[in-house]
C-alpha cells in the first residue's frame, strides 16, 4: 500500500457526459501534487470520488488502501479544504472547529494549536461572517487538518488569497509534506503552484493528459529552454546573423533582449558557445515552466498519462 | 449516533441563536397570557378564566403559527448549505447523508417543541401564580396533549420543511415552497373541503367519508386532537360541523398525528439518499 490513492480506468459518467472517461493514475504517499486543469476538467468529480461522495460509474479507486465510497470511517483521515467556503457566519472560528472536531472525532485540544498555527489565535471568538476572505481560507485550511489526516484534498486554497497569505499556506503545506502526509492540491495558478508540488495530474474534459513527477514530465515533453542574450553595444545584428548561420534563429524583442530556444538536449553546447561570445553582454536561461507543459499539452493530443504522479 | 445528536446540538443552538424561536416562545407566553387574562371579555369580565378555553384558543393559534415557524426554521437545511459551499464540507465529515438529515431535523424538532413547552409553561406558571384556578387532574392531561400535539404538528412541517430544502436547487425557491406548503395546509385545504361539503349537498355516503379526509391534513389532525378532547363550544365551527357526530378514537387520531411527524422527514431522508451532490 505505498500510495495515498490509486485509480485505474475509473470512470464518472452524468448520462451521456463522461465527467471522467476512464482515467488510471496514482498519488504516492507523502507527496504534494498539483491537481490541473480548466473548469471542467473533471477536478472536482475526481475529488468527490476520492470523498466516496459519489459512486464511479466504472473503474477502480482506492483512498488510503479502500474503496471510499460511503466509508465514512475512511473520512477520518482525510482533510478537505473546499472552494469557496464561507462556513457558518453566526459562529466564530473557535465554535466552527470545535463542532468539526467533535464530528471528526478528534481531540479538542487540537483546536487551540490549528488556531495558532494558521494564525487565527486573535480573531478565535469573533464571529466568522467578520473574517476577510484570507482568515476564512486559513480557517478552512485548520479545520481540513483537523484529526491529523493522513491525505489532505485542497480544492483552489489560494484563490483571493493576497501573496503573503499564499506563502503562509504553501508553509503549511510543505510542513505536512514533511511529516509524511499527502497532499492533493487542486488549483489553475500554474506559475505559484510550481514550486510547491512533486508532481502533477493533468485533466482535460475528462482525460488525463498527465502524470508523474514535475522532472520526468519535463523530460518526457522535452520542450525547449528559452535563452535571453544581452548583446553588447552595436553587436546585436551581427551576433542575430551568427546565430541564424549556426541554426538558431533568434528573435529581437522590443525591449533589446535576443530569445532563442534551445532543445533540451543541446542546451549545454549552445551555452558554452555563447558565453565564449564577446558580443554577449548577459545570458539568462528560463528552464521550461509548468504553465508551458500544461499548454503544450493542452494544444495537442499528446498524453503522458503512464506514470505514477 | 453521535453525530446525529453534534449536528443536532448546533442547530438547536442556532435556531436560539437566529432569535425565531426565541420570538416563538415569548409569542407563545404572551398570547396564552392575553387569552386567558382577555378571553371572557365578552362576557363582560377579565381575569384568569379556565384552562380549556384558552387552550381552544391557543390550539386556533398554534394551527397558524407552529407550522409557519417550523418551515421558517428548516426550510434552508441542506439548500442553505448548498448555497454556503458547506455541503460539501459537512458530507467530507464522518457521517452519512442521513445522519446529517436526522441531525438537522432532531434539533429544530427540539427548538420546536422547546419553546412550545417554555413558553407554554411560563404562561401556566404565571397562572398558577397570579389566581390560581382550580386544576383538575382532566386540565393537566389536556395541556400536556397540547404540548406534545403543538411539538408533533412542529415536527411534521420541520420535516416537510427538510424534505423541500433536499430537492430544491436554491433557497428563494426553497423559501417560496414552504409558504406555499403553509398557504395549502393551513388555509386552502379546509376552504377546499368546505367547497366540496357544499357542492356534494347531504349525500350520505359522503358526508361518513369527510371526517376520514380531515386526516389527510396534519394542522386539521391537530386540531381534531386538542378541540375534539376539550368538548362542546371550544371547536371551531368547521370542525365541530363536520364532525358533531364523529367520535374518533383517541389512539387513532394519536397515530396519525405520530405518522405525520414522521412521514416528511423519511420522505426526506430517502430523498437526501439519492440526491447527487
Amino acid at each position: 500500500m505505498n500510495h495515498a490513492i490509486e485509480f485505474e480506468a475509473l470512470a464518472k459518467r452524468y448520462g451521456a457526459l463522461a465527467a471522467l472517461d476512464g482515467i488510471s493514475a496514482c498519488v504516492p504517499r507523502g507527496r504534494v501534487i498539483g491537481l490541473l486543469g480548466h473548469n471542467g476538467a473533471g477536478k472536482s468529480t475526481l475529488i468527490k470520488l476520492i470523498l466516496g461522495l459519489i459512486a464511479p460509474s466504472g473503474g477502480r479507486l482506492e483512498v488510503l488502501g479502500q474503496s471510499p465510497w460511503r466509508a465514512h470511517a475512511l473520512r477520518r483521515r482525510i482533510g478537505y479544504l473546499p472552494e469557496n467556503a464561507t462556513f457558518y457566519a453566526s459562529l466564530s472560528g473557535r465554535e466552527l472547529l470545535d463542532y468539526l472536531a467533535r464530528l471528526k472525532q478528534a481531540p479538542r485540544g487540537q483546536v487551540a494549536a490549528l488556531l495558532e498555527r494558521v494564525g487565527l489565535a486573535h480573531a478565535a471568538d469573533r464571529r466568522i461572517g467578520t473574517y476577510s476572505k484570507g482568515m476564512r481560507q486559513r480557517l478552512g485550511l485548520a479545520q481540513a487538518l483537523l484529526g491529523s489526516p493522513e491525505l489532505v484534498l485542497l480544492d483552489e486554497p489560494t484563490t483571493g488569497l493576497d501573496p503573503q497569505a499564499s506563502r503562509e499556506l504553501y508553509r503549511i503545506v510543505g510542513e505536512l509534506r514533511a511529516d509524511g502526509r499527502s497532499v492533493l492540491l487542486s488549483s489553475h495558478l500554474l506559475a505559484e503552484l510550481e514550486p510547491h508540488i512533486d508532481g502533477a495530474l493533468i485533466l482535460r474534459q475528462g482525460r488525463l493528459l498527465a502524470a508523474g513527477s514535475l522532472d520526468a514530465l519535463g523530460e518526457q515533453a522535452a520542450l525547449p529552454a528559452r535563452l535571453l542574450l544581452r548583446p553588447r553595444e552595436d553587436a546585436a545584428s551581427g551576433l542575430l546573423v551568427r546565430l541564424d548561420a549556426r541554426g538558431l534563429p533568434a528573435l529581437l524583442r522590443p525591449d533589446g533582449l535576443l530569445e532563442l530556444q534551445v532543445p533540451r538536449a543541446g542546451k549545454l553546447p549552445v551555452l558554452r558557445e555563447l558565453l565564449a561570445d564577446p558580443a554577449v553582454a548577459d545570458l539568462d536561461v528560463r528552464e521550461p515552466t509548468l504553465a508551458q507543459l500544461y499548454d503544450w499539452l493542452g494544444a495537442g493530443q499528446h498524453s503522458m498519462a503512464e506514470a505514477c504522479a | 449516533m453521535n453525530a446525529v445528536l453534534t449536528v443536532a446540538g448546533k442547530e438547536f443552538r442556532d435556531d436560539f441563536r437566529n432569535r425565531w424561536t426565541v420570538a416563538l416562545t415569548i409569542l407563545f407566553a404572551l398570547l396564552a397570557l392575553g387569552i386567558a387574562w382577555f378571553g371572557s371579555a365578552a362576557a363582560g369580565r377579565v381575569g384568569f378564566t379556565s384552562f380549556d378555553a384558552t387552550l381552544a384558543s391557543l390550539t386556533t393559534l398554534g394551527a397558524f403559527v407552529i407550522p409557519l415557524i417550523g418551515l421558517l426554521i428548516a426550510y434552508d437545511a441542506i439548500v442553505g448549505e448548498r448555497d454556503d459551499g458547506t455541503l460539501l464540507l459537512m458530507l467530507s465529515y464522518p457521517l452519512s447523508r442521513g445522519q446529517l438529515v436526522a441531525g438537522k431535523f432532531l434539533g429544530h424538532c427540539g427548538a420546536l417543541a422547546a419553546a412550545t413547552l417554555v413558553g407554554f409553561g411560563l404562561a401556566v406558571a404565571i397562572m398558577q401564580w397570579m389566581q390560581p384556578p382550580a386544576q383538575t387532574l382532566q386540565a393537566w392531561l389536556h395541556i400536556g396533549r397540547f404540548i406534545l400535539s403543538a411539538s408533533l404538528l412542529g415536527a411534521c412541517f420541520v420535516g416537510l420543511a427538510c424534505l423541500i430544502s433536499v430537492q430544491t436547487a436554491d433557497k428563494s425557491r426553497a423559501a417560496g415552497l414552504a409558504l406555499i406548503g403553509w398557504l395549502a395546509s393551513v388555509v386552502l385545504f379546509d376552504l377546499a373541503l368546505l367547497a366540496l361539503l357544499v357542492v356534494s349537498g347531504g349525500n350520505p355516503v359522503e358526508r361518513a367519508v369527510y371526517p376520514y379526509l380531515l386526516l389527510l391534513n396534519p394542522v386539521d389532525v391537530f386540531r381534531l386532537v386538542n378541540l375534539t378532547a376539550l368538548g362542546d363550544g371550544a371547536g371551531n365551527d368547521l370542525l365541530t360541523g363536520m364532525t358533531a357526530h364523529h367520535g374518533y378514537p383517541p389512539l387513532l387520531l394519536g397515530l396519525v398525528m405520530l405518522a405525520w411527524a414522521v412521514l416528511p422527514f423519511a420522505w426526506a431522508l430517502f430523498a437526501f439518499r439519492r440526491k447527487e451532490v
